[in-house]
């Protein structure tokens, strides 16, 4: 459906409340409804239209809230950007979860951050700042909050405790992390049980929160695109690609095409790289330790290849707005392709292997599960969601950097099992491989960069990172710095659905499908 | 079972000889910029291109002085310069404490001594870290740097460890889990700081939120510079603090005193 058309029956059911406003060359729809229309519109366009939702964007403007719910559906769809706004002492705001239940977690996280309520939402409270160490009233996001403030030493209140939720005879909470388990990320989980199945899994996240979008207000773009690649190093360049594009769509510039192939093969390769370390993950996790040290030698490997290629292991200092900051050897892309072709024989050897090793299918199979409808209504993305039957490929949906120039595939299976998110994660490393191939046989001569002013205005990047759709919404003010950045990472739509897969499965099934679930803590707490 | 035996036998033995040894594989280690002489002209626009300020005007005149603890290997004093500043793609960076500066402060100075030299436990905390430090220090783990054949294991619980590993600029909610790790820790105990937002905050810190590195909450023995530092750079900074390397200098350039030029 083209926007024409949504807004023919945009005025058929609301007549003139509703204001439409497409933008052509950034291929976006704006509509601008009243607060008492929201949960309305958001419905219409979840559950009757079939469109995807993909964040919550809060700005304060001098005078006024003004509240962006991103949706986006097709590729001859343009992504649909539902817009309220009101005065600023009117904090309070009807909350659209009850039926885009991926809207939640964006709702405590605007409740925390801005101090706005929303009116239906059924549990807002300890979420990103925590209650033990915050006290009530802080509101970092606001403008009058100072960022640069150095922390006061706080004390947190050792009665605390997360509140629980199973109420019966004999059920007990066992608490784990944050530190714990050697080598893992920082986050605390609560697993309420009566006996041997979790039956609430909670987990507690933002240990790691860093205030990356408070922190990059004010700076400039060259210094926030420092923080897009750095809040989380394992999806470095998918999160500096979607702020690059930002910054190439406010500023009306295409990079090169030579710049826009080298992205889609760093890209692929950080693709490639990250599904490796998640299956390394899942056979470490069931204790398969010769599967895990092999992956973990093709791990090692590619990120010697992104080290020898770029000069970093982890893809850091290379993208820029405009395009590419260095250009790469036409003889290095292709003996990194023919080292890839090495590491797809060796990854497709032991995906073979795995599937004859009954002892590490038995871990995987039937356990874990996640149901189409609950991964469409908890908007899970990338291979999670993927491997409960829904595909939307930000690559395919929404294409960026020439990706409809390749061909590939978007696996899909339908189980949503930890089986079929590992074989998701065998699929997208071969289809990977072969994107880098075709976009290495397509790499043309010429520049790989083209200035991009910074102007001021706002505009949304997207990428489909290793673990799924990321948008990033940007806004540049007059004086060319960055007035508002915000992230929607993959990880923060997926630790949001966690508890769909850990729940009425036994304790020990748990660090198995947390590895299967393929989450970065850095990633949500940004 | 028995196809894993045989693919594991196959597959031979991949580990690195460091430290007996030079590592000459391409793409272990970012390599770091090298402060020292630098044309008169150069030396004001290479210090304005880090956004980090880690590279300063040194003491004596046209010199740099790059301060490896801010180092967030963006390269741009590489790719964006008329003269790149010299690189170096070694590894061995890890430095002692924050208080010694690189020097040994007695015969056994910070270092953990013989008794630890071939069986020392670590314990990871991340404290904020955006998963690359986390996964290089993973990486030891691994069949290509394998840290047990020098004596060093990860354990999970604190009270079985020797040596404290943090990465991450210390965030306000990981400050409390880090100091009850530290003082679950038997004595005697070290602390290793990991990556340029360990040792500075990097380009996180210092904020409301998160602090300008490890140093501001705990005594830091061994500082190992990156971001991240590759796995050899951390093996590097484990030896250092067993006293089996010598330690490296925090700052490259640097004349005479360090005191007077790092602050």
């Amino acid at each position: 459906m083209n926007s024409s058309d949504l807004s023919q029956q945009m005025a058929q059911r609301w007549h003139d409340q509703v204001r439409m406003h497409t933008e052509p060359q950034r291929s976006c729809c704006e509509m601008e409804c009243p607060a008492g229309l929201l949960p309305e519109i958001a419905r219409w366009l979840f559950a009757e239209l079939d469109y995807s939702f993909a964040g919550l964007i809060v700005e304060e403007d001098p005078a006024q809230w003004a509240l962006r719910y991103e949706f986006h559906r097709a590729r001859e769809d343009a992504p649909v950007q539902v817009l309220v706004r009101r005065a600023l002492d009117e904090k309070t705001f009807p909350s659209i979860s009850d039926c885009v239940h991926a809207a939640d977690w964006h709702e405590r996280e605007a409740e925390d951050m801005f101090g706005l309520l929303f009116e239906g939402h059924p549990r807002l409270g300890d979420f990103i700042l925590h209650d033990d160490v915050w006290p009530e009233g802080v509101e970092p996001m606001r403008h009058q909050f100072n960022a640069q403030r150095s922390v006061p030493e706080r004390r947190p209140n050792p009665h605390w405790r997360l509140r629980r939720i199973v109420q019966a005879p004999g059920a007990f909470a066992m608490p784990i992390g944050p530190v714990f388990s050697g080598l893992a990320e920082s986050v605390h989980f609560q697993l309420e049980t009566v006996g041997e199945d979790v039956i609430r899994c909670v987990p507690r996240l933002f240990y790691k929160y860093r205030g990356i979008e408070k922190i990059a207000e004010g700076r400039s773009p060259e210094d926030v695109l420092l923080l897009a690649e750095r809040f989380c190093a394992t999806s470095a360049f998918a999160h500096a690609l979607s702020f690059s594009q930002a910054m190439e769509t406010i500023g009306g510039v295409a990079p090169p095409p030579r710049a826009r192939r080298l992205r889609v093969f760093l890209a692929e390769l950080e693709r490639l790289r990250h599904h490796v370390a998640a299956l390394e993950g899942i056979c470490e996790s069931t204790a398969l330790t010769v599967a895990a040290s092999q992956m973990a030698l093709l791990q090692e490997e590619l990120l010697r290849l992104g080290g020898a290629l770029t000069g970093h292991r982890y893809l850091f200092g290379l993208l820029t707005p405009g395009g590419l900051r260095c250009d790469l050897e036409d003889g290095a892309c292709r003996r990194a392709i023919a080292a890839t072709r090495d590491i797809l024989r060796r990854l497709r050897q032991l995906e073979k292997m795995l599937q004859f090793s009954s002892s590490f299918l038995d871990r995987l199979e039937e356990v874990g599960v996640v149901g189409t409808k609950d991964a469409r209504t908890h908007g899970l993305v990338g291979p999670v969601a993927r491997a409960s039957g829904v595909v939307r490929d930000l690559r395919k949906v929404l294409p960026y950097c020439d990706y409809e120039a390749f061909t590939f595939e978007t696996p899909m299976e339908s189980e949503g099992d930890g089986y079929a998110r590992l074989r998701i994660l065998f699929a997208e490393a071969a289809q990977s491989a072969s994107i880098m191939q075709q976009a290495g046989a397509a790499l043309c001569a010429g520049p790989v960069h083209t200035p991009c002013p910074s102007r001021p205005g706002a505009a949304l990047g997207w990428v489909e990172a290793p673990r799924g759709a990321a948008f990033c919404w940007l806004r540049i003010s007059e004086d060319g710095q960055v007035a508002r950045y915000r992230l929607m990472p993959p990880s923060f739509a997926n630790w949001h659905g966690l508890h769909l897969a850990t729940e009425n499965f036994a304790f020990q099934d748990f660090p198995i499908i947390l590895a299967t679930f393929d989450l970065s803590v850095a990633e949500n707490d940004r | 079972m028995s196809q894993w035996v045989r693919i594991g036998i196959k597959t031979r033995i991949k580990t690195t000889h460091y430290p007996a040894q030079a590592e000459t594989a391409p793409g272990v280690s970012p390599g770091l910029p090298q402060g020292g002489a630098y044309a008169a002209a150069d030396v004001s626009s290479l210090v304005n291109l880090c956004p980090t300020k880690a590279i300063s005007p040194g003491l004596v005149k046209d010199s740099l002085i790059v301060d490896y603890r801010r180092c967030i290997h963006c390269f741009r004093c590489v790719h964006g310069a008329t003269t790149p500043l010299r690189w170096e793609k070694g590894w061995q960076w890890a430095a002692g404490g924050q208080k010694c500066d690189g020097v040994a402060s007695g015969p056994e100075g910070n270092r953990l001594g013989r008794v630890f030299a071939r069986s020392v436990h670590i314990i990871v905390v991340d404290a904020g870290d955006c998963g690359a430090c986390l996964n290089e220090v993973k990486q030891l783990n691994n069949p290509y740097y394998n840290m047990h054949r020098l004596g060093f294991f990860l354990t999970p619980t604190p009270r079985h460890a020797d040596i404290l590993l943090v990465v991450g600029p210390l965030t306000e909610h990981m400050r409390l889990p880090l100091l009850k790790t530290y003082e679950a820790m038997p004595t005697p105990k070290r602390v290793i700081a990991v990556g340029a937002c360990a040792l500075s905050g990097g380009v996180f810190g210092p904020s409301f939120i998160s602090g300008a590195g490890v140093g501001q909450a705990l005594p830091v023995d061994v500082q190992v510079p990156g971001h991240p530092p590759p796995p050899l750079a951390i093996l590097h900074g484990l030896l250092v603090a067993v006293g089996r390397q010598t330690p490296a200098t925090i700052t490259s350039g640097a004349p005479v005193s360090l005191e007077a030029t790092t602050r």
